[in-house]
């Protein structure tokens, strides 16, 4: 029990996805602009992490530590965390079209997000069984959730800044992000 | 191609450097640009390592392209990529550990970097094979170029030194904040916003020289 939440405060404070590890930058950086549709994003990605870990666990250990393939991890995972987003989408539009329509345009952006296939290939380095694998991918995914929702409720606000032109964009965003992970570098040595 | 005329060499290099500069102009794949350069060695290195797959991979889809049809081509490029992927992380496992050890992650992540898929589908799927794979070249060499700044700038004020001999004088207190994640965010922000003040001041130059001189002082 004490690891598990070892896991999760890691996940999301000490060892954040994006403010610690640079895992997931582009969809931080890129759908950002708007608190509403960075919520989506960060469920959406939560939602495909956790599932990613438990799935990419059972391959792993079910088919290529068996087989003695584990060089074909990166080619495996990418291709079954592909799999996995199509089926997800397809699932979701026939169960529920009211959340396939919140996060739909978000599914196939995941394919190429880091953080998805940095959490599946951080669990294999860190040796985790299938309960810390899941729980590392959720953890994952809710720190990932918790600096894109606090980063775009920034930039909503700093859309309104009277900005120089030449600090406008990506330049202040970046900066603005620079200075949340000093905060969450106040995390340091808690996990 | 006979329709086209072969675009020289160069120009296609040059336009991965400094026209379309996959950092600095595109702004792609941040993760690595703002997670390994914390030594200006470890950008180099994973500069060089984005640079093979860039090339290789650009090469053998545009080898492919006329076989791979249209609505699979994303896991095709996948497929490719990845493999290639693999042979660089194995390559850099069995002969620079130490390179291993400092980029950890970032290298399988290649794989899912924005920039060898971008080129893929933008130019490799389109173009010849010469030319995709000078297109990759330039793009990598770009990216390296972008690294290996960023990183320089973050190791010389961060810990006094560049690709780990001591270049600071011996007074020089260290920015640590530099070399840890957020030194990452803030000096790409800088650098970023430095270019743009620099192309803004320089292209007003060229084009209207009185008409708002001293507006934007700082």
């Amino acid at each position: 029990m004490k690891e598990i939440l070892i896991i999760i405060v890691n996940g999301v404070l000490v060892h954040n996805f994006i403010m610690n590890r640079f895992l997931g930058c582009c969809p931080f950086l890129g759908v950002s602009k708007q608190l509403e549709t960075a919520v989506s994003m960060g469920v959406a990605v939560t939602f495909v992490m956790t599932l990613a870990s438990m799935i990419t666990y059972l391959f792993n250990s079910l088919l290529l530590v068996p087989l003695n393939m584990e060089y074909l991890q990166i080619l495996a995972f990418i291709v079954v965390i592909a799999a996995l987003v199509q089926i997800v989408e397809m699932a979701l539009r026939k169960i529920s079209p009211l959340l396939y329509r919140a996060l739909g345009v978000y599914l196939p952006l995941i394919t190429t997000n880091c953080a998805v296939l940095g959490v599946t290939i951080l669990n294999v380095t860190n040796n985790y069984n299938l309960v810390q694998s899941v729980v590392n991918g959720f953890a994952g995914g809710a720190g990932f959730m918790l600096s894109i929702v606090l980063f775009a409720g920034v930039r909503e606000r700093l859309a309104l800044a009277d900005m120089p032109s030449w600090m406008d964009g990506f330049p202040g965003a970046l900066i603005t992000a620079g200075l949340m992970s000093v905060a969450f570098l106040g995390f340091a040595g808690m996990g | 191609m006979a329709d086209k005329p072969r675009k020289p060499a160069a120009l296609i290099i040059r336009n991965g450097i400094l026209d379309e500069n996959p950092t600095f102009r595109l702004v792609l794949g941040m993760c690595p640009t703002l997670a390994v350069t914390t030594a200006a060695s470890n950008g180099l290195g994973m500069g060089a390592a984005t640079t093979f797959v860039l090339a290789m991979s650009n090469l053998f889809i545009s080898l492919l392209r006329k076989q791979i049809p249209d609505n699979i081509r994303i896991p095709s490029f996948v497929v490719v990529i990845a493999a290639f992927t693999t042979i660089v992380q194995l390559l850099i496992k069995a002969f620079a550990p130490a390179l291993d050890a400092a980029l950890g992650i970032f290298i399988p992540l290649i794989v899912v970097n924005c920039i060898v898929f971008a080129r893929a589908e933008a130019f490799a799927f389109k173009n010849t094979p010469r030319d995709s794979a000078l297109d990759g070249l330039g793009m990598g060499v770009g990216f390296t170029c972008a690294l290996t700044i960023l990183s320089s700038v973050r190791e010389i004020l961060g810990s006094g030194t560049w690709f780990g001999v001591h270049v600071m004088p011996a007074g020089f207190q260290p920015m640590s904040i530099l070399t840890q994640p957020p030194g990452g965010f803030l000096t790409l922000g800088i650098v970023l916003a430095l270019f743009n003040l620099v192309e803004k001041r320089y292209l007003r130059k060229l084009t209207a020289p009185k008409v708002d001189a001293g507006h934007h002082t700082l």
